[in-house]
Formats: structure tokens, C-alpha cells, sequence
């Protein structure tokens, strides 16, 4: 997990950037602040007479715990008015993104003709503004990357949008930021931003069908998906498995992680989760299934695996 | 300074010799209960020690959970505790630490010094303070013991919804959570009720508000933001609870409802909250600092402004605890700059602070070392406050652990230092033996040096990405780091701690009659030769520093040479003294020691608890064994009037009286207060939610014909013109009751009957309240007028009782009188909610 970029003094766009500018100048102020009361309270203790006498003043009072601040103060919030000005508005060429959170998990929909879903791992195009529309199914989440912007809330019944550009590609890491219960501390995503060219013909193989299995282990994988309930929560394109609950598998072995982010994918960890996944992301809403002998469990396990 | 008001000074000091025996009545009058029943004792310096005591109890029991915390959190990836159980520590641990220690041990410091500090023998309601007291102390006890039995909440100490609605936390630990803090609140109103009338009528003669210690001062402002603060979450924790209890929907958004009502109530109160705790320790600095620097304060008046200014600002910035929630940018702008103008009264405060240092010559005793670690962590917490109130600096902040260093600068610099200082700057006045300084500074060096290596280091793991509340963490090299620092000095920070508690065991030996008193060489009241009923005489007070500027007066107080020198009745007494310039108005005779106070709470406290856990009968028996004792000790107050009383220097003043002059007005008044600000609670919900969700409102002509509420207005009226009736009927002797009799009960029907017309008429109408937002509020409405119909119906009941047994006349009405001053607040507040439920969906 090393070097993960998810920090707010490492920014990667224009907003994060504005935000961390405004961050190190908060920074200086308030060190200046810190500094002078301080000194303020060491010449209090040891400073001359003279100087003691015109800091026990009413006036002084006044000057140094009202009138400076209120200067302070002013210039401070009107950079924040105009930042927060800047921070808000909308332009129209922005590309749009529907995120929802969910206990504990993130549903993502990119715009299209038809609607594309997938969940847990967000694409975007690098150097395009990129407007997140931000639901929550069940309790209230929030939608934070920090490396490329604040964070804004996702509250059951309305509807928050954030702008996040990504100035260079790579791989960004967000997190919920409002508790949300059980394995809250769990709930990330990664937002991978990747040059024009490379997003949309991502998008466009995303919006296509899932292909048919291909060997005899992945049919029989496939077979015992869709007998052992699997979708019932979870939806696979082109086939019977259309569940809501789970998060959309069509294209799940194209994506970095399994468990929501909490293992990198390989065909080991997909098989620790589905066995053992109440250890590994501890209350999450998929039962353990302990039920498929082992080659059933490796037939599940590659037809998941293709899902590319 | 202002003069001395001439006819108190006549005769001042007095240098007759005291008649013999009067030392000796006076101390019989305040004698102690014995051994294991100390706990019946109601004295405001023994219900102080338990207090205070109790309230450090909570703070060490959440300061251990925070220690567990670290621990979980000192590598990545740990599995020392399990998610659910860290979930619940960090909510007890905040919950236990905001509403169990910060606020409790603040109310608890005003009952434990105030009398002394005002000259007051003790504060005008004991045995409310006692309740108080018990009530927090059982119901804070069963609280904690949640955790032990994994029934504690863990939604957090703000407790958003939905998370803790009934579909997504369908345990108890939620309702736990509800009626728990609930019902502590309650407890914290009535200490403040307790401490806004002693402040402002036990003053000794000639204290002035322009001479109150600023301790007092800011006694009062807290008190005051208790009352228009704490409703809020209380109308909010009922809203709650009743949605989960019976689904009435107020935070569900496909049947009209919020979430974001929870947070517009809940930060309502819990922004002023973080002024609450903060401003009473500001005060206690306000002592220690003129004290040690041998100067008076310098700005006082410019400190009493910053007080009441902080107070009002506290309550207008509540939003920026929601700059994450997507409001408008204008609404955003506006409460960023509320936000930092709020900073500005503690910018003054600080460097008047400074400048007194600066006037005098500081000794670095252990209490100086707190303030001045007070002054170097509050700064800085204030410092990171002005950039969250930011709204794009918020943006980043926010719910991570840069929030989470924050306000530990804030709670801990601005409160927990200053309160560390308060025990050792005050211990001699209550103990045989001062605290070891030695301990102290070590202690101090302790806690100082552990509180920045554990919190400095978050600012930073928060602005590299670590969202709060989390149990668990990946392996990235800096948060790793980092939060093994702050583990560190988590528990560097503990030991510290320690060091204090075993500085208390070794020397702490805690009395009322015989403390080692002055050695600080303070100014104000306190520092005279106190006993348990406070000063042997009350001064005459004529300056700021009354120790400073009266010299001689110790002696001449403690010889009996000011007011009320021994008991003019034989029992109990204080000064009530008028609000302002402190001229003495009455001698108030105050209730003896018992146990109904104590019974009232724990009873009070099973029902809440036993209503927590379903056991409803039992809720229902402990309820009413709760009001029996409530009624008992109500039936002792309220005394036979006496002949004037002299107290001393030839000044006589009424041993009864009743109206604006009498201290049960003054706290019914506060009550109505309380009450008012409830009820605008829900008023702000109902016009809320209208806004939200317009489309479950009814259209005009679904609503129920106005003739309705009309009736209702009609009976509420007429209830309140028997009252007027009744006063006038109350009998002069103790023939000729049955007036007052038929009057009250009259006027009891016609108030039930308007409140059965108003249910009765929306019920017909259709509404229902689990079907929508819309009718679970009108349903709201008539649930708070029921609970205060059903108070007023056992006080109509009380007032009946006492005039059958002779106990209320034309003379000796002060229970009428306050029956009398509810029961009109009940019916304005009536008929406003009629004007509200009825005249807003037909203007809307």
C-alpha cells in the first residue's frame, strides 16, 4: 500500500491545489499568531518595565485581541468567499459520474447512452472536469479524494455534486469520510485517471457485453454462480444474475481489488473472500460461503477471474 | 468602583460582642448527617465534592477508552479490538467525555465554590442540586456499564441518522444512547436553573454585577446557553426516539423526513456546548491569574463583554459543523464568518490575560503552569478553528483526524488544563492540606509534553488523507509513523494523569469546617474562613477584590461582625439580594438534609432506564415512586411565613415572600425559558421539513375544519381566565375553599379538553403519525402540550391538597404562584401551536 496518493498536501488538480495553496497560507498565519502570543506572554513574564507597562494596557488589549484580528480576519474570509466561489462553479463541457454509497460499498454509473454501471473503482479522463453526482442508498457517506479535491457528503433522499480534475494520470485513492457504521474504516475506492484516448475505449468495452465463458472451468464456474444465488445481489451483464444489493460484477476482474479495495485481486484473495470475507472486511453485508468443495470453489473462482 | 450604597455601610463593621450561643446555633442549624448518610446531605459543598468527584471518575473511565483506542490504532491493520467494539469506544468515549465529564465537572466546579466565592451560605435550591447531582451520577453510571454487557451505541457521540434509526442500529445501544443523554441533560438544566438564581440573588449585600468575580460571570452565561441550548438536543434525542420507538418518520426522506434535521438540531446545541465547557475554565483562569500575579484583573469589563458576546455568537454558527452537507455557498459564507467572529471575545480574553500578567509579577506555581499550557494549547486550537472555518480549507478537514487534533486543542487546552490549574489552585479551600507542587509541576510537564506529542502529530495524519473514526488503517508509511507517535504520547499524557491522582491520595484531605484556606492571599470571597454554611457572618462587600481592597474583613466576617452573623429562625438560611445592585430583599429559609432528592433521582433514573430495556410496568412503578418523592419533598418547601427578621445592622427584611421577589419565580422563570426555547425547537423542525418536503403537507381543504381549533382556543383560554379566577378565590383563612377548588378543577377539564379537541381534530382529519413527516410533527406538537398538561394537572392536584391541609392562603401562595405563571406559559404555547398546525398549510 505504499505511496498511495491520497493526501491533501500532494495535490493532483486544479481544486486539491487551490485547497493546499489556502492550506500552507493558513499555515503561516497561524504560526505568525502563534508566535506573537507567545512573545506576547514571555515579555508579559520577563520583558522590560516599559514594555510590561504598555502590555498591561486596556488599549493594548483592545489593539492586539480585537482590532488585529478583525484585520485578519476580514482579508481571510474574503479569499475564503472567493474560493469557495471558485470551488462551486459549474461549467457545462463537464463529463458527469453518478457515485452512490451504500453500507459498505460505492455504486458508480457513467453517463451514456445507456447508463454503464460498475462499482468500487472509478475511471475518469485526465485534464476533463468531472462532475460526481453523490447519492446514499442506506445512511449518510462522504465522497473524498484528497489528493484532487474536498469532500462533500452523500445524504439518503438528496442529491450533492462535487468537481474533481485530475491533472495528471495515475491512481488516486478516496475514502469514505462520514462514519457510516461496522466496517466504515474499509470503505474506499481507487479513482484511476488515464489519458483521453485510453478512457474511452475503457468505457466503451465497459459499456459492451460481458463474453461467454471460455473454458469448461469457467462454464461450470458460471453455472454455479448463477444456482448458488450469487445473483441475487449481484448482477452480471448478459446473464440471469441481475441483483442490486452487491456491487456489479460484469467487468469485476478488470478492476485492481476485491473486497472493496481491502485486497489486491488475485485468485487467492477472490478465494479467502468468498470463504472467509466476514474476517477479512469484518460486517460487511456478503455471507461466508463455505459451501462449493474445492473444485467448485476454484470453477467459481476463474469464471470470476474472466470476468475481464 | 462605584460607591457603597450608603444605608448598607451604616454601622459597618459591627463591634458589639455576639450574644453567646449564636456560633453554636448557627452550626447546629448546618449540622452534617452522619457517617454513611453524608449521601442525604444536600449542602452544596458536599453534593459539590460528590460532584466533582464523580464527574473525574468519567473522565479517567473515558480517558482509559481512549488509551484502548491508541492502542488499536498504534500499527496498521491491528486486531486488537474488533470493528464493533471500537466502534463503541469511540462513541462512549465522546459521548462519555462531552455529557458525562466536560459539562458535569464545569456545573459541578459553580455548585462547589459559587456560594463561598458569592458569600452565600449555600445555593437557593439544595436539594435540586442534590437531585441534579444523583440523577447524573446513577443514570451516567448505568450509562457507562452499557459497554460491559455490548450493549453500548456506536453511532458515534453526534449520532447522525439514519444511521441510528431503528432499520441500521436495531440494538439497544442507540435507545441507551437517547434516553440516557436525554435524561442527563435534564439533570444539567436543572443544575443550571440552580446556579442562574444563585448567581443572581445570593450575592452578598453590595456585590454588585459590576463587582461579581468573573467566575460568576461566567457561571451565569453558561447557565443561560444551557437553557436555549440544551432543548434543542433534547427535543432531537425525542424526535429520535420516537421514530424508533413507533416510526413516526422525522428523519426518514420517503415519508418527508430529514437527516438533515438531526444535524441542524443536534450542532444547534452542540457548537454553544463547546462555549459551555469553555467558558466557565476561561472564568477559572480569570481567578487564577489576578491571584498569582498579585494584580487585579486588568480589563474586566471588556472580559464581561467578551463573555456575552461569545455566548450570543456561539449559537449562530452551528452550520459550520455541515459545510460538507452541499448548502448553498451563500449560507456557507455567512456562518464561515460567523465562525471566525467568534474567535475575536477569545482573542480579547487572551491578551487581557497577558496584560494582567504583565500588570503584576507571576508566580509559576503548578496552577500558573496549567494557564500558561492553557494559554500555548488554546491558541493554537483556536488558530486551527479559524482555518476549518474556512469553507474550502473545511472542505479537506473535515471528518479527518486534522478535525480530531482540533478539537482536542480546544477541549483539552480550553478546559481540561484550566480545570487541572482549578483543582490545584482551590484545593486549600476545601482540603486540610494544600496539593504537592512538587506532583503538580510534574504532572503538568507530564500531561503538557504527552498532550502535543499525541495531537500535534494528527493535524498532519489527517491532511495526508486518514479520515476519523476509523478502526483500522493500511500500511502506509506516514500514518504509521504517526500514529504511533500519537500513541505515544497518549499515554505519556496518562501518566501524567496518574502522577494528579496520586498527588490527590497522598495529600488531598477534604473537609467543610477547617480547610487550610487562604494561601494564595486571594481577593474574593472564597479566601475567607469558611465552614460548611460558608462564612460565619456574610461581608458587606464594596469592591472587585473584596480581600484586597476591605482589609480586615476576613477577621471581622469570621467574628460575626457582618450580616446574618448566627440563624434568625433556627434553621437554615441565606440572603436573597436583589439582582443588580445586590441590596438584601429577604432572608430565604432553606430545606435540611433527606433523602427524597436522592430517591427522586435514582427513581427518576429507573424509569428511564427500565423504559430503555421495555421493562414498561416497572418503568411505570419506578415513575410514579419517582413523583411521590418528588411531591414529598415539594410538600415541605414552601414555609408557614414568619415575622421579620432582622440581619443585622438594624436592616429587617421578609422571611416571606412570593411574586418576582421570591427565588422559586425566578427559577420558573428559567423554566419557561427551557421551556420556550423546546417548543421553538419544533416549531424550526416543522418549517424545516415543510421546506424539504412541501409535498406531504395537507392542502387547505384537507385540513380539519377550523371550527376545531377553535373550540380549542376557546378551552384553552377559559382554562387560563379560572386560573386568574382562582388567585382571586384563594381563601384568606382556611374557611371557604371550595371556590379555589372548583375553580382549579374547572380550569383543569377545560385544559385536557382543549388538548383531547386539537388530537381528536387531526385524527379525524386523516393524519396519522407514522405515515408522514407532515403528521408526525402536528403529533409532536400536541406530545410536548401533553407533557406539560400532565405537570400542570399534578401541581393543580399539589396547590388542591395544600389548600384542604391549610398550607396555601392569600398570604403563603407561592405555590399557587407558580402553578399560576406555567399554566399561562402552557396556554400561550398552546395557542401558538394552535396558530402553527392549523394557520400554516393554509397560508403555506
Amino acid at each position: 500500500m505504499n505511496g498511495i496518493l491520497q493526501s491533501v498536501l500532494a495535490p493532483h488538480g486544479p481544486q486539491a491545489g487551490q485547497i493546499a495553496t489556502l492550506a500552507w497560507a493558513l499555515f503561516a498565519f497561524g504560526s505568525l499568531v502563534l508566535g506573537l502570543v507567545i512573545a506576547a506572554i514571555w515579555l508579559a513574564m520577563r520583558g522590560a518595565p516599559r514594555i510590561r507597562e504598555v502590555l498591561a494596557r486596556e488599549r493594548t488589549i483592545i489593539l492586539l485581541g480585537l482590532a488585529l484580528p478583525v484585520a485578519a480576519l476580514t482579508i481571510l474570509l474574503a479569499c475564503g468567499a472567493w474560493l469557495t466561489r471558485a470551488q462551486t462553479g459549474h461549467a457545462d463541457e463537464a463529463l458527469r459520474i453518478e457515485v452512490t454509497g451504500q453500507q459498505w460499498w460505492w455504486r458508480v454509473v457513467y453517463d451514456g447512452p445507456a447508463p454503464i454501471v460498475s462499482s468500487n473503482e472509478i475511471r475518469i479522463p485526465v485534464g476533463q472536469p468531472v462532475d460526481f453526482t453523490l447519492k446514499a442508498a442506506d445512511v449518510i457517506h462522504s465522497f473524498w479524494v484528497p489528493s484532487l479535491g474536498g469532500k462533500i457528503d452523500m445524504i439518503p433522499g438528496r442529491t450533492t455534486r462535487l468537481r474533481l480534475t485530475a491533472e495528471r494520470a495515475g491512481v488516486y485513492r478516496g475514502q469514505c469520510a462520514e462514519y457510516c457504521g461496522g466496517p466504515h474504516a474499509l470503505m474506499s475506492f481507487k479513482l484511476i485517471a488515464m489519458p483521453r484516448h485510453e478512457y474511452d475505449a475503457w468505457l466503451e468495452r465497459l459499456a459492451g457485453p460481458q463474453s461467454a465463458p471460455s473454458t469448461d472451468n469457467e462454464q461450470r464456474g458460471q453455472l454455479l454462480f448463477l444456482a448458488a444465488g450469487c445473483g441475487t445481489c449481484h448482477a452480471v451483464r448478459g446473464t440471469d444474475a441481475a441483483g442490486k444489493i452487491g456491487p456489479d460484477l460484469t467487468h469485476f476482474a478488470s478492476r485492481g481489488s476485491v473486497g472493496i479495495d481491502t485486497l489486491p485481486l488475485t485468485a487467492e484473495n477472490l478465494d479467502r473472500f468468498i470463504r472467509d470475507g466476514q474476517h477479512i472486511k469484518p460486517g460487511n453485508r456478503m455471507p461466508e460461503f463455505r459451501i462449493f468443495s474445492s473444485a467448485e470453489q476454484t470453477a467459481l473462482v476463474s469464471y470470476l477471474m474472466s470476468l475481464q | 468602583m462605584n460607591e457603597p450604597v450608603p444605608a448598607l455601610l451604616a454601622g459597618h463593621p459591627n463591634k458589639l460582642p455576639r450574644p453567646k450561643g449564636e456560633l453554636e446555633a448557627l452550626q447546629a442549624a448546618w449540622e452534617l448527617p452522619k457517617s454513611w448518610r453524608i449521601v442525604t446531605s444536600v449542602n452544596n459543598t458536599v453534593v459539590g465534592y460528590f460532584y466533582v468527584a464523580a464527574a473525574v471518575l468519567f473522565f479517567l473511565l473515558a480517558g482509559i477508552l481512549a488509551l484502548l483506542m491508541r492502542l488499536q490504532l498504534a500499527v496498521p491493520s491491528n486486531t486488537f479490538l474488533s470493528p464493533e467494539t471500537y466502534n463503541q469506544i469511540f462513541t462512549m468515549h465522546g459521548t462519555v467525555m462531552m455529557f458525562l465529564f466536560a459539562v458535569p465537572v464545569v456545573e459541578a466546579m459553580g455548585i462547589l465554590l459559587l456560594p463561598q466565592m458569592l458569600g452565600a451560605r449555600d445555593l437557593p435550591f439544595p436539594r435540586l442540586g442534590a437531585f441534579a447531582f444523583w440523577a447524573y451520577f446513577v443514570g451516567g453510571i448505568i450509562f457507562f456499564g452499557t459497554l460491559f454487557y455490548d450493549l453500548a451505541p456506536s453511532g458515534g457521540w453526534f449520532m447522525y441518522p439514519p444511521l441510528t434509526g431503528a432499520q441500521y442500529s436495531p440494538g439497544l445501544g442507540a435507545d441507551f444512547w437517547l434516553l440516557g443523554i436525554g435524561f442527563i441533560e435534564i439533570s444539567a438544566i436543572a443544575g443550571a436553573i440552580e446556579l442562574i438564581v444563585g448567581v443572581l440573588r445570593t450575592r452578598a449585600p453590595g456585590m454588585t454585577l459590576d463587582r461579581m468575580p468573573i467566575f460568576a460571570w461566567t457561571m451565569l452565561v453558561f447557565a443561560g446557553m444551557i437553557v436555549f441550548a440544551f432543548p434543542a438536543v433534547i427535543l432531537a434525542t425525542l424526535l429520535l426516539e420516537l421514530e424508533r420507538a413507533f416510526g413516526w418518520p422525522f428523519f426518514v426522506p420517503q415519508k418527508g423526513g430529514d437527516a438533515l434535521l438531526w444535524q441542524h438540531l443536534f450542532w444547534f446545541f452542540g457548537h454553544p456546548e463547546v462555549y459551555i465547557i469553555f467558558l466557565p475554565a476561561a472564568g477559572m483562569v480569570s481567578m487564577i491569574v489576578p491571584t498569582m500575579s498579585r494584580t487585579p484583573l486588568v480589563g474586566y469589563r471588556l472580559i464581561v463583554v467578551a463573555l456575552i458576546a461569545t455566548g450570543f455568537f456561539s449559537f449562530g454558527l452551528w452550520v459550520h459543523h455541515m459545510f460538507a452537507t452541499g448548502i448553498p455557498a451563500l449560507s456557507l459564507n455567512l456562518f464561515s464568518a460567523a465562525s471566525m467572529a467568534v474567535a475575536l471575545p477569545s482573542g480579547i480574553q487572551v491578551f487581557a490575560w497577558i496584560a494582567t500578567i504583565a500588570a503584576g509579577r507571576l508566580q509559576l506555581t503548578t496552577a500558573s503552569l496549567f494557564v500558561l499550557g492553557f494559554l500555548f494549547v488554546f491558541t493554537l486550537g483556536g488558530l486551527t478553528g479559524v482555518m476549518v472555518a474556512m469553507v474550502p480549507f473545511d472542505w479537506q478537514a473535515h471528518d479527518t483526524y486534522f478535525v480530531v487534533a482540533h478539537f482536542h486543542y480546544v477541549l483539552v487546552g480550553g478546559m481540561l488544563f484550566p480545570m487541572f490549574g482549578a483543582f490545584y489552585y482551590w484545593a486549600p479551600a476545601f482540603s486540610r492540606r494544600v496539593l504537592s507542587e512538587r506532583f503538580g509541576k510534574a504532572a503538568f510537564s507530564l500531561m503538557f509534553i504527552g498532550f502535543n506529542v499525541a495531537f500535534f502529530p494528527m493535524h498532519i495524519t489527517g491532511l495526508m488523507g486518514m479520515p476519523r473514526r476509523v478502526y483500522t488503517y493500511p500500511a502506509v508509511a506516514e500514518w504509521s509513523v504517526l500514529n504511533m507517535i500519537s500513541t505515544i504520547g497518549a499515554f505519556l499524557f496518562a501518566s501524567g494523569v496518574l502522577v494528579f491522582l496520586f498527588d490527590l491520595v497522598r495529600n488531598l484531605r477534604p473537609t467543610v469546617s477547617d480547610p487550610i484556606g487562604d494561601v494564595w492571599k486571594g481577593a474574593s470571597l472564597e479566601w475567607l474562613h469558611n465552614h460548611i454554611y460558608g462564612p460565619r457572618s456574610i461581608p458587606l462587600v464594596t469592591s472587585r477584590d473584596p480581600l484586597w481592597d476591605q482589609p480586615g474583613l476576613s477577621e471581622e466576617s469570621k467574628e460575626g461582625r457582618h450580616y446574618l452573623p448566627g440563624t434568625v429562625t433556627g434553621q437554615r438560611e441565606t440572603i436573597i439580594t436583589s439582582p443588580i445592585e445586590a441590596m438584601p430583599q429577604a432572608l430565604q429559609r432553606l430545606p435540611g438534609d433527606g433523602w427524597p432528592p436522592l430517591l427522586a433521582a435514582v427513581f427518576t433514573a429507573g424509569f428511564f432506564m427500565l423504559l430503555t430495556v421495555k421493562y414498561v410496568t416497572l418503568a411505570f412503578v419506578s415513575g410514579v415512586l419517582a413523583l411521590a418523592m418528588i411531591l414529598i419533598w415539594m410538600w415541605g418547601s414552601d414555609q408557614r411565613p414568619l415575622p421579620h427578621a432582622e440581619i443585622g445592622h438594624g436592616i429587617k427584611v421578609p422571611t416571606y415572600v412570593g411574586g418576582p421577589l421570591s427565588h422559586s419565580w425566578w427559577a420558573m422563570v428559567v423554566l419557561m425559558l427551557v421551556a420556550g426555547s423546546l417548543y421553538l425547537s419544533l416549531v424550526f423542525s416543522y418549517l424545516f421539513l415543510w421546506t424539504v418536503s412541501p409535498q406531504v403537507w395537507p392542502k387547505p381543504e384537507q385540513m380539519p375544519p377550523s371550527l376545531w381549533p377553535f373550540v380549542s382556543a376557546v378551552l384553552l383560554t377559559a382554562s387560563s381566565g379560572l386560573i386568574v379566577l382562582a388567585g382571586r378565590a384563594l381563601p384568606v383563612r382556611s374557611r371557604n375553599r371550595i371556590a379555589f377548588v372548583a375553580a382549579i378543577g374547572l380550569a383543569v377539564l377545560s385544559l385536557c379538553g382543549s388538548l383531547g379537541v386539537e388530537v381528536l381534530s387531526h385524527w379525524r382529519a386523516g393524519f396519522r403519525p407514522d405515515v408522514d413527516a407532515h403528521g408526525a410533527l402536528v403529533y409532536m406538537a400536541s406530545f410536548l402540550q401533553l407533557q406539560f398538561v400532565l405537570t400542570l394537572v399534578v401541581m393543580a392536584g399539589f396547590a388542591i391538597a395544600r389548600c384542604l391541609a391549610g398550607m396555601l392562603s392569600r398570604r403563603r401562595r407561592v405555590v399557587f404562584g407558580n402553578l399560576a405563571l406555567l399554566w399561562h406559559y402552557t396556554v400561550a404555547q398552546g395557542l401558538f401551536g394552535l396558530l402553527l398546525v392549523h394557520g400554516f398549510p393554509r397560508v403555506a
